[in-house]
């Protein structure tokens, strides 16, 4: 009976096997293959990267044609010198790969509605939503023209070569950590892949669908109440283009429809299908450029800070790329060849979101539950139908189907509702469908000479629409709103909108030279923050005031015009001010308002924190803490009573609308009176003293677990893109916030800090709040994030080919060539 | 002598293989097996001998890559499993699971030597 131990032991043996070869369910997460994960020649600890790693090596690479010379310095970053543009992509591919593989797929894999792929079941809704949006069927269209033009054809191609010349490189113990801890592979690159990254850069900056909670507000308060809530001008506004600026007469004409009372403003409808997944609220960024009469060296200085997620490994990756006919440097998207934000030679570039509305939504009429066939201008059209199919790690794939109309994918319908009480067929229209090649742009700011190279490279970005800002060596300066904007009527698209009649479709798209423009101004400086472009005056509308928060261009534009004998370090303070403009203007109104015979002794103690603050937001100020609180505060004992009957989601009005109410219009906004009081109407001073009384409660419980100082009740995380807080940086010190320069809020803010001074030999200084490589086992994971929080910045090395061989501050040397 | 020789055979042919990272990663487990049966113990003994052959090449490895990489990843990990950040149980843990098969497939190994 010797069989019978065997067998139990065998039995065991392989039962183990199979347990530590299993993903094990541990409450919502899963598990990694525990022996797998362990075991020290397959697992994790094969990406445990020495701390002395040396990046020194010969790669021989198929794909290239000559050799190509790739020096590191000491933070990581790759200064690339090639001897033409494919060898130079490919290598830029290939080291994308090389130190954010996992990254430039997870992100695609979001953008594609691919996360059920890898994740399972509890993605569906968020890969159901981007299908449904119809994020693959834009980056198709995107592709062809990208592919139609031989430039960036080639780059792409160069580029997915080299990405996938890295993949094929890599052993199976060498796959990045995440596919380790989720237990998939890697799979090939592709140009679609590439398309995909920059649609999904749309969906952040263009992708807004605050149309539906809008037209919920609008049907709940009646049209009226709604502008009450959400006026389309606000009064602080300085806008990225001078009041009193003349427009020329608009090229389009741009015709109201006639039924626009009937069939627009008086529509009653409600959605409640809200999308599972949205951009951030506070997407946004500063730029500007100073000219050589307000700086001290007399040249140019360039600054941008793009506020972004702040996610590790971080949306950017720094470097230099060098041939023959160009050389540039600067912050760089895994996933996209080109420099994205940088310099070059003779010029510099900078983005700041634009935000306007071009993404509307428009309501369906099909002739049965079939939707193969839609009504429109009296005719019946035929719809195609694409499918999607969502695979689904370890469960059946779910196939959706939806309906394309002229004016893009049906959104939602009976199988994907937007409403409970009816089956509403809604097709969005979204610039991002259309086939766009902002690669171009990237592609020729890299090369640009001078200010017609840059007008020329900027004019055919299409989406997401942005504030390109411009300076040179020869002393020029520039800024200018550019993307295809819709010419529209009055709140055109802020509301749901009938899709059965022509006179509501976009009309045309504004010419880029009717765009907001602006070159070597009077006033020696240029700048956006995300505010409305213009003032009224401009021909076209330019959307909802609430797409626009106006606080820092108001801040950034006070500060460049008192400004004189700039150096960069000036503007690297700028950049990280922490001065509170918008409490700057709160501040006095609610201390009118505030009742002081109301209040208790630690109330008045609260108070005067307030009232002695300095208006910064320094990590230490309490007092910038006191007014976060009593501000929320106060909107919620504004507005409470009247939303608190909702059933479905509204959107909450802006903090520039109620203090303009409060300035402005004091006596008679509407949503002071506390609607549950029948008996009494509330003044401003009882709303304002209230929601004090409240806010100290908040504010009494802070002070308790000791999180009273800024820094501390904000709570800053640069946060892995799994939100794994182990492989986040948490309890950030860092001061600053929304509506603040340095607009560091809880986990979003200046994603790539940068500033140019366009000196004959370019000096320049960057930082961004991460590390180059991706790999959380690597001492280059999050290193520059320290620096970042302490408003530091590290000075950029832009050297030519001759001059890095010797240079000492170059680490390491990899050398690849044809073989 | 068989103890110790039996020991540092299973760690070698299981290191051995280990190298070649496109069979699944817990071949290992037929290098302890093959060794239990070509070395015969009783079967406590085998057990032994193959739990402490992994348990010591995988503890092993793992602190030679942990320390050059300063316990930078392996703090990470240890948070997530969740260990509270302590790398050495999470080395011992490596050397645990490691172990564990190691000493059971040697164990098999022993009774099928014993079924001949």
């Amino acid at each position: 009976m010797r069989l019978v131990p065997f067998l139990i032991a065998a039995i065991i043996t392989t039962g183990l096997v199979i347990v530590l070869n299993t993903q094990l369910k541990t409450g919502k997460s899963k598990t990694p293959k525990l022996g797998y994960f362990l075991s020290p020649q397959y697992g994790f600890w094969k990406n445990a990267e020495p701390a002395n790693v040396d990046f020194n090596q010969d790669i021989k690479m198929p794909g290239i044609t000559n050799q190509v010379d790739v020096y590191f310095d000491e933070r990581l970053v790759p200064h690339v010198y090639a001897e033409n543009d494919n060898d130079a992509y490919f290598i830029q591919g290939y080291i994308h790969a090389k130190f954010r593989l996992w990254q430039m797929e997870f992100q695609t894999h979001i953008a594609a509605g691919r996360l059920s792929e890898i994740v399972g079941e509890d993605k569906v809704a968020t890969d159901k939503y981007f299908r449904r949006l119809g994020m693959v069927y834009a980056a198709e269209n995107s592709l062809k023209v990208l592919d139609a033009n031989p430039e960036t054809k080639a780059a792409c191609d160069a580029y997915t070569a080299g990405v996938n010349a890295y993949i094929k490189s890599l052993k199976p113990e060498q796959i990045p950590f995440e596919y380790k801890l989720l237990d998939y592979k890697p799979e090939p690159w592709t140009n679609l892949k590439t398309a995909l990254f920059l649609k999904f850069m749309s969906w952040d900056l263009a992708g807004k669908a605050e149309d539906l909670t809008y037209t919920n507000a609008k049907t709940y308060f009646g049209y009226d109440d709604y502008l009450k809530l959400f006026p389309i001008t606000q009064d602080s506004l300085d806008p990225i283009i001078p009041k009193g600026t003349v427009y020329e007469k608009p090229e389009i004409t741009v015709k109201t429809p006639t039924t626009l009372d009937s069939l627009y403003f008086d529509r009653k409808d409600t959605l409640t299908n809200i999308p599972p997944i949205k951009p951030n609220k506070n997407n946004g960024s500063n730029n500007w450029a100073v000219a050589g009469s307000k700086t001290k060296s007399g040249k140019p200085i360039l600054c941008n800070d793009p506020h972004l997620g702040l996610n590790l490994p971080s949306l950017w990756f720094e470097m230099q790329i060098t041939t023959p006919t160009y050389s540039s440097y600067g912050v760089t998207f895994p996933g996209t060849p080109a420099i994205v934000i940088g310099f070059n030679d003779s010029c510099a570039w900078g983005v700041t979101n634009a935000g306007r509305d071009v993404k509307d939504f428009y309501e369906m009429k099909f002739r049965d539950s079939t939707m193969q066939e839609y009504y429109f201008n009296n005719t019946w059209h035929k719809a195609e139908t694409r499918t999607e199919i969502i695979k689904v790690k370890g469960k059946p794939d779910v196939e959706e189907k939806i309906a394309m109309t002229f004016l893009g994918p049906v959104m939602f319908d009976k199988s994907y509702p937007s409403d409970i009480s009816k089956n509403a067929c809604i097709a969005v229209r979204w610039k991002a469908h259309d086939a766009s090649n902002e690669l171009q742009t990237f592609y020729k700011l890299n090369r640009m000479k001078n200010y017609l190279d840059y007008v020329d490279a900027i004019s055919t970005f299409q989406c997401p629409g942005q504030n390109f800002v411009f300076a040179s060596t020869n002393g020029d300066i520039a800024i200018r709103q550019q993307g295809a904007f819709v010419a529209k009527w009055k709140q055109q698209g802020d509301f749901l909108m009938p899709g059965t009649d022509s006179a509501y479709l976009w009309q045309g798209i504004i010419s880029p030279k009717e765009n907001p423009q602006m070159v070597n101004p009077e006033r020696g400086f240029v700048s956006s923050a995300n505010q409305q472009a213009t003032d009224a005056t401009y021909p076209y509308y330019l959307g909802r005031a609430n797409l626009f928060p106006p606080y820092r261009g108001l801040i950034i534009n006070r500060k460049l015009a008192a400004m004189n004998n700039i150096t960069p370090e000036d503007m690297q303070h700028l950049q990280t001010d922490n001065y509170n403009v918008f409490a700057e203007i709160c501040k006095p109104v609610l201390l009118k308002y505030i009742d002081h015979s109301k209040l208790n002794d630690t109330e008045k103690k609260y108070l005067q924190m307030f009232s002695t603050w300095n208006l910064r937001n320094d990590i230490n100020e309490k007092g910038a803490t006191v007014f976060k609180v009593w501000w929320d505060s106060v909107e919620v004992a504004t507005y409470a009573d009247e939303y608190a009957k909702a059933t479905v989601k509204l959107p909450w009005p802006d903090e520039s609308t109620l203090i303009d109410k409060l300035i402005s219009d004091s006596s008679n906004y509407k949503f002071i009176d506390n609607i549950n009081t029948p008996d009494k109407k509330e003044t401003i001073t009882d709303v304002v003293t209230l929601a004090f009384k409240n806010a100290a409660k908040t504010l009494q419980d802070l002070e308790q677990k000791n999180k009273l100082e800024w820094v501390k009740y904000k709570d800053t995380r640069v946060q892995h893109l799994l939100q794994i807080p182990a492989l986040s940086n948490l309890h950030l010190p860092i001061g600053g916030g929304v509506h603040i320069i340095n607009a560091t809020s809880e986990n979003h803010g200046p994603s790539w800090r940068m500033v140019v001074h366009l000196t004959n030999k370019i000096e320049a200084y960057g930082v961004y709040p991460g590390g180059q490589s991706g790999n959380p086992g690597s001492k280059y994971y999050n290193n520059f994030i320290d620096y970042w929080a302490a408003g530091k910045y590290y000075s950029i090395i832009f050297v030519n080919k001759h001059d890095v061989r010797k240079d000492e501050r170059m680490k390491w040397h990899t050398v690849f060539v044809n073989g | 002598m068989k103890f110790l020789t039996a020991i540092f055979l299973t760690a070698l042919l299981s290191f051995a293989i280990g190298l070649f990272t496109v069979l699944p990663w817990y071949s290992f487990v037929f290098c302890a097996l093959l060794v239990a049966v070509a070395i015969h113990q009783k079967p406590f003994k085998a057990f032994l001998a193959g739990f402490i052959a992994l348990f010591l090449l995988w503890c092993i490895l793992a602190l030679i890559t942990d320390n050059a990489n300063e316990h930078l990843l392996s703090k990470k990990v240890a948070e997530i499993l969740p260990l509270n950040g302590n790398y050495i149980l999470l080395i011992i843990l490596t050397g645990f699971v490691g172990g564990l098969l190691g000493g059971m497939s040697a164990l098999t190994g022993s009774f099928l030597r014993k079924i001949k």
